[in-house]
């Protein structure tokens, strides 16, 4: 594998109108890796996946996709080259079956000339493998109302149906943010199974034990700056957290609440 | 979406009552089955089972069934169109003002009057799409600007809000606007299949066919759910939502105006008076028949059950000993009802589509 990234940001700034929101962001995505951008809320991070994924445009700086320099007018420009940005619950409509979910706005038909049906069959039949290729095997129904799935399998769906159609740069805003222990896992599982097959991978999250479990390369974002970028196992889970809470030790938080409840 | 749904089922593991009753169209059929009972018993005595009679209902029933299937489309997708209720007249305006003062052809004045609809619903797509304020106050604003328009244009042009329809030739009159009998006789004894029904009734059943195609076979159906459950994802993945919100006020304007033309044919007139009820009519329809409110979810199936039940009801009363006076009350509850029945087989459809795998 060649060492150009998939996708790299060089000194990136976004500003709207005075407001600056991030200040010399560069980043590189390589394929196969899991880059793990990690934030508090209000860090940056939406308004950094946005300009990933050609929402907006940087005010500052430059985007390479392989190397060369790239900018993308509208979110589709981007996705056509391959960035597809998984939201939490976007991408999923709930009162659709797992066919028609998967193949919305590509629906496969069949039939001559104007009269085109949709190929319920062949639909329900590539969306079930595809997720069963991911790990969901309890789908085995392409007939089934998304509504009744958990969180976890609409995730796991959102992020196979981009895989399936030719994402190579994967953005997942917080997959696991709104999921319990075990669903959070699943999607892990699901990232994982991505980055082996050789996407980039952009994960988004605040929660640093789902960074650990699946990060190639950590990014922290305080107040729109890379605060601290490293690699696996640089730096242990208390560092991490420490960095995001803005440097501010969470030991001493907890030796400052233990203190007040003592005195209490 | 839902019909294969059960059929899969049945292959899988036998019939099952209860697929039946999970496809989202169920609760309308069921409701539409209890009502025709209902009125089939207490309106025997004054023949509401015969040809005649079911034609009364039928005929009622079609003209709010052609705006209501589109009205459900836009349903589906998250808007509302309420302009129908001034389009209607319009759609028969035109057309009476196009045959009587201009002297044009039938089919091309039909033709006339659906591009004007067409160019009206364009209007409200692109006011809605653009500008983002809600469709229920776009077309609340359209309703009033062509009911005046009616009103004007009529008394400028030809100096009055009736216009008289003239006869459009025998073939045009069969297929926009006449009275349909089908009566087998060998001898004295007549057999009726039915009689007194009106061309709409007939348009009323092509059209759900298509439009059953549009939304249940075709992808396009899909993009109508997509942009319903989801309309940013539905962008997103690369739908077109503002055209295809456009086309989808194109298409209940339209129809409404050919609910206007097909009654300004029956009558030989057409009258410029807003048909304020359609409006109301159309969405009980639409509502009776299981479309979700908040959009995403409905079936051209359960939209034509929902008509039917409403029909009966709303004519039905008509045939029985009950105080007319009750009507609107009887419709107050049926949308009640139905709007909690719908809830409860919504609930169904996704709790457990399939059987469980453990």
């Amino acid at each position: 594998m060649t060492d150009t990234p998939v996708l790299e940001m060089r000194h990136v700034d976004k500003s709207f109108g005075p407001i600056d929101v991030l200040h010399d962001i560069s980043l590189k995505i390589r394929a196969g890796q899991v880059l793990c951008l990690l934030g508090d809320n209000g860090a940056g991070k939406s308004t950094l996946i946005k300009t990933l994924s050609g929402v907006h445009q940087p005010t500052r700086g430059e985007m390479l996709l392989d190397g060369k320099p790239v900018s993308f007018a509208n979110p589709k420009a981007a996705q056509e080259m391959g960035i597809a940005t998984v939201h939490q619950f976007g991408g999923t409509y709930p009162l659709m079956s797992v066919g028609r979910n998967f193949f919305a706005g590509a629906e496969p038909t069949i039939g001559f000339g104007p009269f085109k049906f949709f190929d319920r069959v062949t639909a329900n039949r590539i969306a079930v493998e595809q997720l069963h290729k991911m790990g969901i095997t309890r789908i085995t129904d392409g007939d089934r109302i998304v509504g009744g799935l958990s969180g976890g399998e609409r995730q796991s769906l959102a992020i196979a149906r981009a895989v399936y159609f030719g994402a190579r740069v994967l953005i997942l805003d917080e997959p696991t943010a709104a999921l319990g222990v075990k669903q959070a896992a699943h999607v892990l599982r699901i990232v994982n199974e991505a980055k082996r097959r050789g996407l980039a991978v952009v994960f988004i999250t605040h929660q640093v034990m789902h960074a650990m479990a699946v990060g190639d390369d950590f990014a922290v974002l305080i107040r729109g700056k890379v605060a601290a970028s490293f690699a696996k196992g640089e730096k242990t889970r208390e560092e991490i957290a420490d960095l995001m809470a803005g440097g501010e030790s969470m030991a001493e938080l907890e030796a400052d609440i233990n203190a007040q409840e003592e005195a209490a | 979406m839902a019909k294969t749904t059960s059929n899969e089922k049945q292959s899988q593991g036998g019939f099952s009552i209860l697929s039946l009753f999970r496809r989202p169209e169920a609760g309308a059929a069921a409701g539409f089955i209890l009502i025709f009972l209902f009125f089939s018993i207490f309106g025997w005595e004054k023949n509401f089972l015969t040809a005649l009679g079911s034609s009364t209902w039928l005929n009622f029933a079609s003209k709010v069934g052609i705006i209501a299937i589109p009205v459900g489309f836009l349903m589906i997708a998250g808007e509302l169109d309420i302009s129908i209720g001034a389009l209607i007249p319009a759609g028969g305006i035109v057309m009476a003002l196009a045959v009587g003062i201009y002297d044009m052809n039938v089919w091309v004045a039909c033709g006339l009057s659906l591009a004007v609809a067409a160019g009206i619903g364009f209007i409200n797509g692109w006011l809605v799409t653009r500008t983002n304020v809600p469709s229920l106050i776009v077309t609340l604003a359209t309703l009033f600007v062509i009911a005046g328009l009616n009103a004007y244009l009529s008394k400028q042009i030809a100096g009055t809000t009736q216009h008289s329809m003239p006869d459009v030739g025998p073939v045009s009159e069969y297929l926009l606007g006449d009275y349909h009998n089908l009566i087998f006789t060998s001898g004295d004894r007549e057999m009726v299949i039915f009689r007194s029904l009106q061309s709409s009734f007939f348009i009323w059943i092509v059209f759900a066919v298509v439009c059953f195609y549009v939304l249940h076979l075709s992808p396009w159906g899909n993009w109508i759910f997509a942009m319903g459950g989801d309309q940013e994802s539905a962008r997103n993945a690369g739908i077109p939502t503002r055209r295809l919100k456009i086309a989808l006020f194109m298409l209940s304007a339209m129809a409404a105006a050919l609910v206007g033309m097909s009654e300004a044919v029956l009558a030989n007139t057409a009258s410029t008076t807003t048909q304020f009820g359609m409006i109301f009519n159309t969405i009980i329809c639409v509502v009776v028949g299981g479309v979700l409110l908040t959009g995403g979810f409905g079936t051209v199936t359960g939209t034509v059950f929902g008509t039917l039940t409403f029909g009966i009801v709303f004519q039905g009363i008509n045939f029985t000993t009950f105080d007319k006076d009750l009507n609107l009350l009887f419709i107050g509850v049926l949308l009640l009802v139905a709007v909690l029945m719908n809830d409860t087989f919504r609930n169904l459809a996704t709790s457990a589509s399939t059987t469980k795998k453990k």
